[in-house]
């Protein structure tokens, strides 16, 4: 109960005084989730629509491996990519490791497969009638598309969102490739595993609990530009 | 639809997957190093103790800081540590009821074989920091408040490099507020990453860079067909650099919920000839990690 109240308050006061390092900690994840989500985003929107939108041999196996993906352990995406750039590596020479572009590349190879299984997923939700409806009416076989990736719009935001969110609050990634260094790679999930290891649990639940603030913060903001998108 | 039958099947998979067997009593918590945790030496000892006592011994692995925040909210019965100052505070604070110094290793200060920054042959472990700091080479920092980051901290202290004080306050679970002081040199050369010895190490030998590090972990790391760090030892035999582990039973009087009993009898038997002897007689690829304080004392 002590540690619970301590934390509440103490997360009221980091906020309230914008404390330096925990600002600091909190722009750099948010700074890593944006850009990975938006290169993860050019890579496997595309690719989600692309595979929903074809029909190809082996479209089952590829639907199937993606779903495998999205089971993988982010301390296991970590260590994947730590050892493709660490000293003895294949990309060793980039010197990526303990690097904010390091973490970027875990965790966009992290989210990838779940941005394209839930794009494919939203796309392929509206296809057949939609599409139908399309043709019947004297749309073209691009345009149809077209219409279909516009039907599919919200479900696609909602897979970005889901996305954003798994790196925002993932630890696994961040902590492996990044390497926790305080100025440089710590975020707010390894201050957080920091804080509980040297046995300071108010301030590792506060941390916990600015983090929670920040993504109320991004998806009511998220949540607005939904609503207006809806509304026209 | 049966409520109280499918609880039951709960309480019974959760005791199952707690590891609470039924016969055996109360498991005794030990909060100690990860140093003592990884090189096996835990391990090794402590079949012995549970074979004479019948009591299994539950190993916390952290940091001394964050064992002996265990130790002062209560959750540890007993500490291994290897911070005397910190320990002493610990003492003072009346959390623990006994405290007796149980073996010894020492520090070492690593670095590339090919050592830029000229340390080798140094044998004042302040001064090789402070020669460190000059050529401005990448040094590691354990940073998470460990005995390690504790001695560290106190070998820049000896070493005259202007330091900057952070001071943080910590409120156990008690309510009592503790204001904890970190020292480090500025600068973009000094990394400080809160992560364990052996991620320390591996981060080190990564970036070419410097770092503190007990002889034990090191050497476990350096074993084997594969040695997992290429680091060479640049520093060491300062007496500053003596690592002193000591065990602490936590003090019942404060924390009522600690098993008094089960905790002497560990301080009694780890300082028991017998187990010192045993202590001095581990090795890991053929060399001693830790000496007994009975050596010492005939020495």
């Amino acid at each position: 109960m002590g540690t619970l109240y301590e934390a509440l308050v103490r997360a009221a006061r980091l906020i309230v005084s914008l404390d330096p390092d925990v600002l600091q900690y909190a722009l750099r994840s948010l700074y890593i989730a944006l850009v990975s989500t938006a290169l993860a985003g050019l890579l496997a929107v595309p690719l989600g629509i692309f595979i929903a939108e074809r029909e190809f041999r082996g479209k089952r196996l590829v639907v199937t491996g993606l779903n495998t993906l999205l089971a993988v352990p982010t301390v296991v995406v970590g260590l994947f990519v730590y050892a493709l750039v660490s000293r003895q590596g294949p990309f060793g020479f980039l010197e990526l490791l303990f690097t904010v572009p390091g973490i970027i590349i875990g965790e966009v190879v992290l989210i990838a497969p779940l941005l394209t299984a839930l794009t494919l997923a939203a796309v392929a939700r509206v296809d057949r009638d939609v599409r139908l409806t399309a043709r019947s009416l004297g749309a073209s076989e691009r345009q149809a598309a077209w219409v279909v990736i516009r039907e599919a719009r919200y479900g696609i935001l909602a897979a970005i969102i889901a996305a954003y969110g798994r790196v925002v609050g993932e630890v696994g990634v961040a902590m492996i490739v990044g390497g926790n260094i305080d100025g440089f790679t710590r975020t707010l999930t390894t201050a957080i595993i920091l804080n509980v290891d040297m046995g300071y649990f108010a301030l590792a639940l506060a941390l916990g609990l600015v983090l929670l603030a920040f993504s109320f913060v991004l998806n009511v903001a998220f949540q607005l530009l939904q609503g207006e998108a809806r509304m026209r | 639809m049966r409520p109280s039958a499918s609880a039951f099947a709960l309480a019974a998979g959760l005791s199952v997957l707690g590891g609470r067997a039924a016969s055996a009593g109360e498991p005794l918590t030990l909060a100690t190093t990860t140093s003592t945790e990884n090189s096996g030496l835990l391990g090794y000892l402590h079949p012995d103790f549970e074979k004479r006592t019948g009591i299994r011994v539950r190993v916390i692995a952290k940091g001394t800081g964050a064992s002996l925040q265990l130790a002062r909210d209560g959750n540890a019965d007993v500490v291994l540590a290897h911070a005397p100052e910190e320990e002493a505070r610990f003492m003072a604070e009346g959390h623990g009821a006994e405290r007796r110094e149980v073996m010894y290793n020492d520090f070492v200060i690593l670095g590339p074989a090919e050592d830029p920054a000229g340390l080798r042959g140094l044998k004042d472990a302040a001064a090789a920091l402070a020669r460190l700091a000059e050529a401005r080479r990448l040094f590691i920092s354990r940073g998470d408040r460990s005995g390690t980051h504790v001695k560290e901290m106190e070998l820049w202290r000896a070493s005259g490099v202007k330091l900057n004080a952070q001071e943080q306050e910590i409120t156990g679970e008690g309510g009592q507020r503790t204001v904890v002081e970190t020292l480090r040199p500025g600068g973009e050369w000094y990394l400080s990453i809160g992560q364990g010895m052996g991620r320390t190490l591996l981060m080190a030998a990564e970036k070419r860079a410097y770092t503190l590090s007990d002889r034990g972990t090191y050497l476990s790391l350096r074993a084997g067909e594969k040695p997992r760090t290429d680091l060479a030892i640049l520093c060491e035999g300062d007496g500053r650099l003596r690592n002193t582990y000591s065990v602490i039973a936590v003090n019942p009087e404060k924390h009522p919920q600690v098993q008094r009993e089960a905790a002497a009898r560990y301080v009694r038997w780890i300082t028991s000839p017998e187990v010192q002897r045993k202590i001095g007689e581990y090795r890991v690829a053929g060399e001693v990690l830790f000496h007994p304080l009975l050596e010492r004392e005939e020495k």
